[in-house]
């Protein structure tokens, strides 16, 4: 037996590979689930119920799954171009919080101001993304480190100002910056849930980036830079260019992920609104295989994880933190079942 | 006399190719022998199973008397084989003895023994001739040096099989001599030699015996002195193909004009006060051993370095500044030194490489968005008119075999019709079938008015295609001579950096 | 003003520096070993994490403390394994299983954590390593108690970096690590394998960087939380090319930024009219800064991130 690399990929394998990973990453932690005692087909049914069995669970997963979307596009284009995007995380809040201190006080009617704030947002992530891009650009430091360390920069800082400067005096307990002004609150998509219409935006996101990726002189570009920079340097692309425009794009997505869920969900920021979106959204991207398309239905799923993994802790008493094993799980399954887009094996 | 090694029934396939089919192949103690093939005819893969990088599917290796075990470098080594690879192993940032010592030790010593290395290194340099610095680092090392390197990690291991693969690729012509020099030499001191070439001159004069591989399979064995060049060429292709020539026509105008240009800043060098012209119609063959500015000149000519001093005009404007966008945009083609790394991209389709460089043209995209339909239809265009063989415009471009996918490149930048084209070594890596194709359409851009530079390492192609032919020899320019005037003799000292200085060096 | 001058002169400060440099020295030796055989180790912050959690959790259920270190380092070996078996004969990219196997081993210590013990209103708490007062040295006026008067993981540290340079540049073990960073078809040409020898790095490396980890818990504090490594693995991966991919100079990267750290501790009790927040963000600032200062000049090892496969180049 012998890998051996495929001349083309077959869509049926496109879209069995995720699945296929998927289910080796719930079979290896239904190993976890069994030492605590509980049994795993039982744990997986009440994630099940608990992320869709009924109307209000379907929206609950729903909403997680909108930031999902928008982080998971963020981290898909950065990939494409291997740009090294982990800060998502740091985009996210530093999205939430221009909206928030500028939605605030703005004084325009919502139609005007829901859009402005979004733009806010999107800038807020572009610019915290370009300093690491312009850092590699300009003196080749490696984004990655750099991303991952703003991270961390960014949450205290997000702590500074919702204790300082942001702080809601009307807030009790824990600590929570302002909250956008009501009339920018978005819309529910299902009244009495916490559905907004935030997820139609993530899902018009991922068919923009698509239509980008796919039907632009950009988009070509960028895939051209991503798997040979040599090769499209020489025709004539800018990788500076190309690296700083995907840079811009990817920090805006990552930014608007925090606006959206500022003004669909949670008004003001805290420190804990985000349990792990940025970092979630890589694993997105991976199981999409970078697919703009795919990244919809994988935020799907790593929400429903998340929602379901709660909802079988309160019932079975495991941990919830599987939800996270799960889902790093699956990035790893992932990366070992891409493999077989690109090899088959043969005796 | 004694045979130190045989193989026999040696059989390796990748896919659906078979590299090696059935071949046998046996060495004489003492022997020098040439193993002669064209690219691709599967030389360096039978040298890989002998040296344990590959296993073979089938046959068996005897070394000494003694059965090789497969697939293991370390027992090859052992049981006294040695290999100079044609892409030299060696780390570029650790120093001759580091990279001599590597694996003589066992990984468990609790300490390196560097003196007791370095004076059996020093013992081993004067035996057979190849004088190093210990202590110096590979990057600072010549490429002849290198070798010299790469061939006492061998010797140092005791090697009595020695490999070497494409040796002289790297060498001038003086160079390449008294290489193999040194290798007679080491015969009289108990060694045999194989190695790979697919030059007939060097065949001829420096082997006892000669091998020809093609298509995987053992042709033919010659006693070197029983035959001659011809045979040799016919065995070696199978087949007649004539590589087209040249005719005399009328040359046009200047075209492109580089004055005294410089490359890098002035302690490191890359090209030195370089003047060269070409004009319509015409093939003017940069020739030189390889790592000699050929790489800076490229780079230059394709836009993607700009000169520090002096002046590149194109059609009577700068074009030191153009970039790569630019250059085409003002009537430029280019063929890169290396289809894969720079001229390509593997992983999209055959018509996003056909239009990548001029994306941004109205021909392809409008406002911002590609027209796909046109672009495929260019994409057709080309598989068509330059043959290019088991492709579609939507086939992923690194499925193309070598010689298709350097007729990809050639046809994007030739149906643009360029007044200029720099062709990089247009046909390295390709079998003769693909060269003269490769030849034909140059020379057919070329009569049809466009002036081109071609850079090239192999001197044969450069004489066949080339108007006039200037040396480059450590980042500086000969004067050019008139491809008539361009005997292997005078090309050769050319190439060794001994031309007639131009007045204007001695100057200052 | 004076406050802040007079925080330098105290020999707790010095004592804390290399309190604080501990973790980072193992992490950042660890990191160094991996990437010196040309693989970049990203789960360097979940191999931290699951060190820290399982060795503690070996101490807390009663066995001794060179145990619970010996758990930590066979854990980390264990994660460090899943990411060369994936890296290296597979050659996936490196940067996504390095942050898969971050993910993975930051929540099954979270996970195992949460299962395993009972968390009050406090978490529970071990006995740590307490210092050991080297005889007679630490009586050394001023000097005593700042480098004789450490935890036993923090002696193993400053022995851990000799080891490493010693390894690594005497030894032909060191010779075939380096080479293989730079250059694995020279190794291979040698009669060695480059894939086998990148394994070992990373399994070694990733037991360093679980010791890091065990020191949090085990010596620094006395307890585990998820999330408690905050950023030091990644500050390890600055650090690495801060140092050259050189073990002296990882030290002082390391003694350096931990005297930043404590430093800045210190002056956030004096100086309580800054928002602790901007002392606390120093770190990770500082590291940004250090990767910009060399990040011109810095040698890395050639082959760092380029799979091996036999026969492509």
């Amino acid at each position: 037996m012998r890998l051996e690399r495929r001349a083309q990929t077959p869509l049926s394998v496109v879209i069995l590979v995720p699945l296929v990973a998927i289910f080796a990453a719930l079979l290896l932690a239904a190993g976890l689930i069994a030492a605590a005692g509980v049994n795993p087909l039982t744990a997986y049914a009440e994630m099940l119920r608990g992320a869709l069995g009924s109307r209000l669970a379907i929206t609950e997963m729903l909403t997680r799954a909108t930031p999902l979307i928008f982080t998971g596009l963020a981290a898909a284009i950065a990939f494409r171009a291997r740009l090294w995007n982990i800060g998502a995380e740091g985009q996210f809040f530093v999205g939430a919080l221009a909206t928030a201190a500028i939605g605030h006080t703005l004084g325009v009617p919502g139609w005007l101001g829901i859009p402005l704030l979004m733009l806010a947002g999107m800038a807020a992530g572009a610019l915290l993304l370009a300093g690491p891009a312009f850092l590699r650009l300009r003196f080749g430091v490696d984004e990655v480190v750099t991303t991952l360390l703003l991270n961390f920069i960014v949450i205290l800082f997000v702590g500074l100002m919702i204790e300082g400067p942001m702080r809601d005096p009307l807030a009790f307990g824990w600590p929570a910056s302002v909250p956008v002004d009501g009339a920018f609150r978005l819309p529910d998509l299902v009244p009495r849930t916490r559905l907004h219409i935030g997820l139609l935006f993530a899902i018009a996101a991922a068919g923009i980036v698509w239509l980008v990726l796919a039907r632009t002189v950009f988009g070509a570009e960028t895939r051209a830079a991503g798997f040979n920079a040599q090769a499209a340097a020489f025709a004539g692309v800018s990788l500076p260019r190309t690296i700083m425009g995907v840079a811009l794009l990817s920090g805006a997505l990552a930014g608007l992920a925090g606006s959206v869920e500022v003004m669909g969900v949670t008004a003001g920021v805290t420190t804990t609104m985000s349990p792990g979106f940025g970092y979630a959204g890589i694993v997105v991207a991976m199981l999409a295989a970078l697919h703009p398309a795919g990244v919809v239905g994988s935020a799907v799923f790593i929400a429903t994880v998340f929602v379901g993994a709660d909802a079988m802790g309160r019932a079975t008493g495991v941990p919830s933190f599987i939800a996270d094993v799960i889902v790093a799980l699956c990035l790893l399954t992932m990366l070992v079942a891409l493999l077989f887009t690109t090899y088959r094996i043969r005796r | 006399m004694t045979k130190v090694l045989e193989l026999t029934g040696i059989t390796k396939r990748f896919g659906a190719l078979t590299a090696n089919d059935d071949v046998s192949l046996s060495l004489a103690q003492g022997e020098i022998l040439a193993l002669l093939g064209e690219n691709g005819a599967g030389k360096t893969t039978l040298m890989n199973i002998l040296f344990g990088h590959y296993t073979a599917d089938a046959g068996h290796i005897r070394l000494f008397g003694q059965d090789l075990p497969p697939g293991q470098p370390r027992a090859a080594i052992e049981a006294g084989v040695g290999m100079v690879h044609q892409h030299f192993t060696l780390a570029h940032n650790l120093t001759v003895l580091d990279n001599i010592m590597l694996g003589s030790e066992p990984l468990s010593r609790l300490r390196s023994a560097r003196s007791g290395t370095r004076t059996k290194l020093i013992q081993i340099a004067d035996r057979f001739g190849l004088p190093v610095d210990p202590d110096a680092k590979i990057s600072t090392l010549s490429v002849g040096e290198r070798q010299r390197v790469e061939i006492l990690k061998a010797l140092y291991r005791d090697a009595r099989v020695l490999i070497l693969d494409e040796p002289t690729a790297v060498l001038a012509r003086p160079e390449a001599q008294r290489l193999f020099e040194t290798l007679r030499e080491m015969t009289r001191e108990g060694l045999s030699l194989i190695f790979i070439s697919h030059k007939l001159h060097e065949v001829m004069s420096a082997s006892d015996r000669v091998a020809v591989l093609r298509g995987g399979k053992m042709v033919a064995e010659r006693v070197t002195s029983q035959t001659n060049p011809a045979e040799l060429a016919e065995l070696m292709v199978g087949r007649k193909v004539e590589r087209p020539m040249r005719q005399a026509h009328k040359i046009g105008a200047p075209v492109l004009v580089a004055k005294n240009v410089s490359v890098g800043p002035s302690e490191a060098r890359q090209l030195e006060d370089v003047s060269f012209i070409v004009r319509s119609g015409e093939i003017l063959g940069i020739v030189g051993v390889s790592g000699n500015g050929q790489a800076a000149l490229g780079a230059l000519l394709s836009g993607l370095t700009s000169p520090s001093s002096g002046s590149l005009m194109l059609n009577g404007i700068d074009a030191a500044r153009l970039g790569p966008r630019g250059l085409i945009g003002n009537g430029a083609g280019r063929v890169p030194e290396d289809r894969n790394t720079e001229g390509v991209v593997g992983e999209l389709s055959i018509w996003e490489n056909a239009v990548l460089e001029r994306l941004r043209s109205p021909d392809f995209s409008h406002r911002g968005f590609v027209r796909r339909t046109a672009c495929k239809d260019y994409a057709a265009g080309l598989i068509d008119r330059f043959d290019i063989r088991g492709a579609t415009p939507d086939t992923r471009t690194r499925l193309l075999s070598g010689g298709n996918m350097q007729k990809l490149v050639l046809g994007r930048v030739l149906s643009n019709d360029p007044q200029f084209v720099l062709v990089n070594q247009p046909t390295r890596g390709l079998d003769e079938g693909a060269i003269a194709a490769v030849h034909s359409e140059l020379l057919a851009a070329r009569g049809n008015g466009a002036a081109m530079l071609l850079i090239s390492e192999e001197l044969e192609e450069a004489v066949a295609l080339s108007d006039r032919i200037q040396a480059i020899v450590k980042g500086r320019l000969s004067d050019p001579v008139a491809a008539e005037e361009a005997d292997p003799q005078r090309l050769g000292l050319m190439m060794a950096g001994i031309w007639t200085e131009p007045e204007n060096a001695h100057a200052s | 003003m004076t406050d802040a001058i007079d925080l330098l002169l105290n020999t707790s400060l010095w004592a804390a520096v290399l309190r604080i440099a501990t973790p980072l020295i193992f992490g950042v030796l660890g990191a160094l070993l991996c990437e010196r055989a040309g693989v970049l180790n990203l789960g360097i912050e979940g191999i931290m994490t699951m060190g820290a959690m399982t060795g503690w959790l070996a101490v807390f259920l009663g066995t001794p403390l060179w145990m619970g270190l010996l758990v930590a380092v066979i854990c980390g070996a264990l994660m460090g394994l899943i990411h060369a078996a994936l890296t290296v004969p597979l050659g996936l990219s490196q940067h996504v299983s390095g942050l898969g196997i971050t993910l993975f081993a930051s929540a099954l210590a979270a996970y195992l954590y949460r299962l395993i013990v009972e968390v009050g209103d406090l978490p529970p708490a071990i006995e740590p390593f307490r210092p050991i007062d080297l005889p007679l040295l630490s009586d050394i006026p001023a000097l005593g108690p700042v480098l004789f008067s450490q935890t036993l993981p923090t002696y193993l540290a400053l022995l851990a970096v000799a080891l490493m340079a010693y390894v690594l540049f005497r030894t032909p073990l060191g010779l075939a690590i380096r080479m293989t960073g730079e250059n694995p078809h020279a190794v291979e040409a040698q009669g060695l394998n480059p894939n086998h020898i990148r394994i070992c790095a990373v399994v070694v490396g990733s037991a360093l960087m679980a010791m890091g980890g065990a020191f949090l818990t085990m010596a620094a504090f006395d307890s585990f939380f998820p999330g408690m490594v905050q950023g030091r693995g990644w500050i390890c991966i600055a650090l690495v090319v801060f140092a050259s991919w050189r073990p002296g100079k990882a030290l002082i990267g390391a003694l350096l930024f931990a005297f930043f750290d404590a430093y800045q501790l210190r002056l956030q009790t004096t100086l309580d009219a800054v928002p602790y927040q901007l002392f606390l963000m120093a770190p990770y600032v500082l590291s940004i800064l250090a990767l910009i200062l060399v990040a011109r000049r810095a040698e890395v090892p050639a082959a760092l991130m380029s799979p091996f496969r036999r026969g492509e180049r």
